[in-house]
């Protein structure tokens, strides 16, 4: 409080203007206060860090009625035409403190794969990448040669989706045949037998998160066939089947409160409890298939006890408690947060844990959604569609933030940057393409690829960005 | 004439004969030898129907069985490997829009010096002039004979206007005019309808290139959006060149294959 009154009275009276300082959820930071108009974001900065009583210095960014303040609040007034009697809601998130550069270049074109490459993904701790393909195997790579690494075979069918354990000693694999291989990324080799039980292909792939038990043992699967399985590695079977929906199963995701999401084409989204099986909640409101989910936590689920300062752990204990801090320090106290994309052109903002009921329907595509994403910071939401654009949303309200138009053919995948800065979008157009979230720009235009690419991701630790599809190569780009 | 279902009645009343279900088994029995005694006698026209609903009854009856052979046996699992692997989130999706594919990979080698190409038709028959243009006679008394009617396929652009006819030599047509053509894509072997955009040269001569004149082995300029095509760079590629394969004059249509 001191240092505003400081300000105050070297201002002195006149152009001041009544703000309250807001948390993004709307919790007002102390009583409001009167700013002087040419007070700008490094003064707002200063008295958030004041306010919150932080020990080192951290960086905000500063919302008013979801419009970004770049300049002095007097300006900002005089542009709005926004009245000094009111009192001036001014959001404040903080932003990460690190900084990810935007990748700008190719590094390397690895051929190896003999068929489409259908997925990619990078461990959560940045240091090995691993990609599932139509040729039936899932391949290693060497990061720092760029070359590949092992060729796991085992599969009898296309690898349709790949995912690591947040505590990065398992890879999953699962095929278009319905089975599961379990990979040493360490050796290359497949542990045990091939898991069975699928009849159909298997369609996502979700790990428990590492603060929930760590080393990490379950896994869920889901599959065409209509059943989502969880697994345990060490026991090598299936611990329990999810049965309930009458279709395929599209998508699956572990959440962080210990909850399992099922999304399926028959419009519904299931909410499972990990214990038992058993159906907690039925979330209905999509018209048609649902495509995608993405949970508010789910950066900080996948990458685990892993950030940006690229720590690395001896004991599991030691894990679980960093992977806990993270989360919870990621969650804040708000509930976790579920967005659904679909096939009627709209997603669904959920709050699975409070209530039943849609929080936000958000609207504006004119195509399917394909893929929805949160960002890391869980502040924002971007959704990827067939109708060539990739729109971004407040991860909070859902509201609708800004459309990102540039692609000329269908949008499958998208992936944040860890600062929750860039956003990467790949398209069926054969391009990659960087979108900057604070200017609502394109970035970076990454042409190469000379076909259609199915899937990206770019590293936790922001060094790289994977992508591959249908000419059968991986591409790796840096800045 | 019927009189009315009598039999039925009866039967309803007294039941049936008693010997009704040992005649109608004896008549079922007889029936094949019947019919194989008609079926040598019969001659001409009546042998020939005979045998042709013989024929489709037997087939039928052995499409009958096979079906249900086939579900009594165990089908194999389909657990080949296919190629054109695609993402999960694509397998459900339609295939309509993947048969349109036309896949980048193969390379769009392109040849473009002054306008040599190595085209499907390198050589065309010469059309003359009076087979392609017919003298209109004008004039009160149809004694100027300066203007000409173009005979052949024509395509006009959407722009244009025509001159007054004063000062129009050349008239093309409006049953002849065309705006789209079936295009062919050589590797991939599916054809689609697309609309021309220009012509790009008419092997008879620049006149008729500038004339708009379609005959067999034009170049014509289509538009390729709808296939989904993209330059390395991101781009869609919109216009492509197409050769002209037919007599569009005498079948109404425009058939072309795509240079690639």
């Amino acid at each position: 409080m001191e240092a505003v009154e400081v300000q105050g009275s070297e201002m002195g009276s006149g152009n001041n203007v009544m703000c309250l300082l807001t948390d993004p959820e709307g919790e007002p930071l102390g009583s409001s206060l009167y700013l002087p108009q040419n007070v700008g974001p490094p003064q707002l900065q200063e008295i958030v860090n004041k306010l919150l009583n932080n020990e080192e210095r951290l960086p905000y960014a500063f919302y008013i009625s979801d419009q970004e303040l770049v300049g002095q609040l007097g300006t900002y007034l005089q542009k709005n035409k926004v009245s000094v009697e009111k009192v001036l809601r001014i959001v404040y998130q903080p932003q990460a403190i690190f900084r990810i550069r935007p990748v700008n270049r190719c590094s390397a074109t690895i051929a190896g794969h003999t068929e489409a490459v259908l997925s990619v993904a990078f461990s959560p701790d940045s240091r090995s990448l691993a990609s599932g393909s139509g040729d039936t195997t899932v391949r290693l790579w060497d990061l720092n040669t760029q070359t590949p690494l092992f060729t796991c075979s085992g599969h009898k069918n296309w690898v349709l989706s790949i995912a690591w354990s947040p505590d990065g000693k398992y890879l999953v694999s699962g095929s278009k045949a319905g089975e599961l291989i379990v990979w040493d990324p360490q050796s290359g080799r497949q542990f045990g037998n091939p898991l069975t039980g699928h009849k159909k292909w298997i369609t996502g792939i979700s790990w428990e998160p590492v603060h929930l038990q760590a080393p990490c043992r379950r896994f869920v699967s889901s599959s065409k066939d209509g059943d989502a399985r969880v697994w345990d590695v060490s026991l090598r079977k299936c611990v329990m089947c999810l049965t309930g929906h009458t279709l395929a199963v599209t998508c699956v995701k572990w959440g962080g409160d210990g909850m399992i999401y099922t999304s399926s084409q028959d419009c519904t989204i299931k909410v499972w409890e990990t214990t038992q099986g058993k159906l907690i909640r039925e979330l209905k409101g999509h018209g048609h298939w649902v495509n995608s989910l993405a949970l508010s936590t789910e950066y900080t689920l996948r990458t685990g006890p892993y950030d940006h300062t690229g720590k690395t752990y001896s004991s599991p204990e030691e894990m679980k408690a960093a992977a806990l801090a993270r989360y919870n320090k990621m969650k804040g106290n708000a509930p976790e947060r579920l967005v659904s994309g679909s096939d009627d052109f709209t997603m669904i903002l959920w709050e699975p844990s409070v209530s039943k009921h849609p929080k936000a329907r958000l609207t504006g595509h004119q195509q399917l959604v394909n893929h929805v994403y949160f960002s890391p910071d869980g502040q924002w939401l971007a959704s990827a569609s067939f109708d060539k654009s990739v729109k971004l949303w407040n991860g909070i309200t859902g509201k609708f933030v800004v459309s990102f138009r540039g692609h000329v053919g269908p949008v499958y995948q998208i992936s944040w940057s860890a600062d929750s800065r860039l956003l990467l979008s790949g398209s069926k157009d054969s391009t990659l393409k960087v979108w900057d979230i604070r200017t609502h720009k394109l970035k970076q235009d990454l042409p190469g690829h000379a076909d259609e690419v199915f899937a990206v991701d770019w590293s936790p630790d922001g060094e790289k960005v994977a992508s591959g599809g249908k000419d059968r190569v991986l591409k790796l780009w840096m800045n | 004439m019927p009189q009315g279902d009598h039999i039925d009645l009866h039967r309803k009343r007294h039941g049936y004969r008693l010997d009704h279900f040992e005649r109608k088994r004896k008549k079922e029995a007889r029936e094949v030898h019947k019919r194989s005694a008609f079926a040598q006698k019969a001659l001409g026209i009546k042998g020939k129907m005979f045998a042709k609903k013989r024929y489709s009854e037997k087939a039928l009856m052995k499409k009958t069985l096979a079906m249900h052979e086939e579900s009594s046996t165990r089908r194999k699992v389909d657990d080949q490997v296919h190629d054109g692997a695609i993402p999960a989130y694509l397998l459900d999706r339609d295939t309509t829009t993947r048969a349109k594919v036309l896949s980048n990979t193969i390379k769009q080698k392109r040849k473009e010096k002054a306008g040599k190409w190595e085209v499907p038709l390198p050589k065309v028959r010469p059309v003359a002039e009076d087979e392609m243009f017919r003298v209109i006679r004008s004039g009160k008394r149809k004694s100027k004979q300066w203007k000409r009617m173009v005979t052949k396929v024509t395509f006009v652009g959407p722009g244009f206007t025509r001159k007054p006819p004063k000062y129009e030599r050349f008239i093309r047509p409006m049953g002849l005019r065309f705006t789209k053509a079936h295009v062919t894509h050589p590797e991939l072997k599916c054809t689609f309808n697309l609309e021309i955009i220009g012509i790009k040269k008419n092997p008879n001569g620049p006149m008729y290139t500038s004339l708009g004149v379609v005959t067999k082995g034009t170049i014509i300029e289509v538009n390729v959006s709808e296939l989904g095509l993209v330059t390395p760079a991101g781009k869609v590629v919109w216009g492509k060149y197409a050769q002209v394969t037919n007599n569009p004059e005498n079948d109404g249509c425009i058939n072309a294959v795509l240079l690639v």
